[in-house]
């Protein structure tokens, strides 16, 4: 919960976070060392010095620290869960369904949780989503388009199988994918420069939200073409908002073009915990303003009112949460007990 | 060879370097401290050594760097073979052997490469020159030229133009690039789509809007890949001092 000087309650739901296990112990070869290596020079390099952490809490925190960082510390209400499996890089897994549950189920106000589902996995692919859906009453998945399996180097939204997959999603009342189209493991050329594959699913899968995570970087622009055309295409902020305290200029021209293209209700805030945490993101966010300049170049302004969608609202309706609803029970919970009277901001 | 002949000749290669860009970033591979040493040795072969922001950074951009690197700096004529090595990659044993024995993107990579370097470099090509002409364009009007007059400028008068030093810098980088969507006459218009067709003043503004998207992309990633490169290696290995790479050195790859 953000709350501003007025007393306004602003509610927040991260679109994004993980809670994984990157540590030595569970890495099967160099490529699980040098993943989490990768996630961790991201964190180093765009998080402010005082908010980087040692690298054994990043390659394995505890669930209480990500409590603490996500709703204690930090800001959000709620958070959604995104397992990332990578099973050839990690023994048990970095981020599985069943790992990310643990969470769900000790604080089940709190966490919505993903599952993620990869069609070369075939017939025992789709049991598993069915098990995963039924299990845990799941709305959304993540899909890792460039995640290794076996030989393969990755695969795409329109393979036939991948359609058989999102066929049965739609099926079983999945409403959201959050694709990775993003920096990270971009393995041969694949997946090199190409969001294209989005626009032809999300036109043929109108029952469907396509959630591009990390807005399509290092694609940016051949995402936004895509966005505009499409009506349940999304854009998902982690990864471009850290920019917001390293490179607030680029950051402003991200956002304009985001707003410009996609318009303030499809742009969705998220931390992409543990690389980066909900207090200083949202605090630098909620005091950021476009520059003139910028401004008088894109015609665009961040509102105040954008800030409120994007932080939470567009996310709520995605996910059909009543906020109003949520924040009771949260509240019931003790969830709010940190929180004094005071004001997190000026306004 | 005398220890100056030999100093010269690695400065020339450090200039031939210069030229060559990261395809995405469209930014030089030495600005972006890509490159760790280039050597000459005594029977004038050419050691290249260079690293990524990332062990994950796509195989395709990276071989297709260490061969524009071989490329330019062969073209020196006294220059008796090329080496480029890449270090701390996910592929750079694979990249580091197919570049070895002079093979091909899809003869390193057999059934895992699924496209072809030439048509990639041309995507980048092309966005490179999408970039250059929005920051020109961008810079030419607020420098007070209107829109309709811009349209209307042929090469030549684009080379005529008196602008001041940074203006002129933005009309060099794009003049590297023009040849990519059509070809160099004089009398041909200075600004062409990407498609070769000549801009229109009525919607010269969603055309302008349209190609930003392309620049802010390009900076945003050359800003990550710094950022991610900086974390990784200690930047302060030691290059050749800039006073040492000779002025015209930013001709394009």
């Amino acid at each position: 919960m953000y709350r501003t000087a007025k007393g306004e309650e602003i509610f927040v739901i991260d679109g994004h976070t993980h809670f994984w296990d990157g540590s030595p112990a569970n890495q099967k070869n160099v490529h699980g060392k040098q993943f989490i290596e990768c996630f961790y020079a991201y964190h180093n390099g765009l998080s402010p010095a005082e908010e980087r952490w040692p690298k054994d809490k990043f390659e394995k925190y505890s669930a209480e620290t990500m409590y603490n960082d996500l709703f204690v510390s930090g800001y959000d209400d709620m958070a959604i869960l995104q397992p990332t499996y990578l099973t050839d890089f990690y023994k048990n897994g970095f981020n599985t369904t069943e790992r990310s549950s643990a969470m769900k189920k000790s604080h089940p106000d709190r966490f919505i949780l993903n599952t993620a589902f990869d069609p070369r996995d075939g017939n025992k692919g789709l049991e598993h989503m069915q098990e995963m859906v039924e299990k845990h009453k799941i709305k959304g998945a993540k899909l890792y388009t460039a995640e290794w399996k076996g030989d393969s180097r990755g695969y795409k939204l329109t393979d036939k199988a991948t359609y058989k997959f999102l066929e049965a999603a739609q099926k079983l009342g999945i409403k959201n994918l959050h694709v990775h189209k993003g920096p990270t493991i971009l393995p041969l050329n694949r997946d090199a420069f190409d969001v294209a594959d989005v626009d032809d699913a999300a036109t043929d899968f109108q029952g469907l939200n396509f959630i591009i995570e990390h807005c399509g970087l290092p694609r940016l622009d051949d995402f936004c073409w895509i966005a505009t055309q499409e009506t349940n295409v999304y854009a998902g902020l982690a990864v471009a908002l850290p920019f917001i305290h390293s490179r607030p200029a680029y950051f402003a021209h991200i956002i304009s073009e985001l707003l410009f293209w996609l318009g303030p209700d499809k742009i969705l805030y998220g931390s992409d915990y543990g690389i980066w945490t909900p207090k200083w993101l949202i605090d630098k966010l909620m005091a950021f303003e476009i520059p003139d300049d910028i401004s008088k170049e894109t015609g665009q302004v961040l509102t105040h009112e954008f800030k409120v969608k994007i932080l939470g609202l567009n996310a709520a309706k995605l996910y059909g949460i009543d906020i109003e609803a949520q924040k009771k029970k949260i509240k019931a919970g003790g969830g709010y007990a940190h929180l004094s009277e005071a004001v997190h901001a000026k306004r | 060879m005398n220890v100056f002949e030999a100093t010269d000749r690695q400065a020339q290669v450090w200039a031939c370097l210069q030229g060559v860009t990261d395809p995405e970033l469209d930014e030089s591979v030495i600005e972006l401290n890509f490159v760790t040493n280039a050597d000459v040795d005594a029977s004038n072969h050419v050691h290249i050594g260079f690293r990524l922001p990332t062990y994950w950074c796509a195989a395709n951009f990276s071989f297709l760097m260490a061969d524009d690197m071989r490329r330019a700096v062969s073209e020196l004529d006294w220059v008796e073979g090329v080496t480029v090595v890449l270090g701390e990659h996910m592929y750079a044993d694979k990249i580091n052997l197919g570049l070895a024995h002079g093979l091909s993107f899809e003869e390193t990579f057999g059934s895992e490469a699924d496209g072809n370097l030439d048509e990639l470099r041309q995507i980048f090509l092309v966005k490179a020159f999408q970039r250059r002409q929005v920051t020109l364009l961008n810079y030419l009007t607020a420098a007070g030229h209107l829109p309709e007059k811009i349209i209307e400028l042929t090469l030549s008068d684009l080379e005529c133009l008196s602008l001041e030093a940074e203006g002129q810098k933005l009309v060099q980088r794009y003049f590297e690039r023009r040849h990519v969507v059509g070809p160099i006459r004089p009398d041909a218009f200075a600004f062409i789509t990407s498609e070769g067709t000549a801009l229109k003043s009525e919607n010269y503004a969603t055309y302008v809007s349209g190609l930003r998207r392309v620049g802010v992309n390009a900076e945003f990633n050359g800003a990550l890949c710094r950022g991610l490169l900086a974390v990784r290696f200690d930047l302060d290995t030691p290059f050749i001092p800039k006073s040492q790479i000779p002025a015209n050195s930013s001709t394009a790859a």
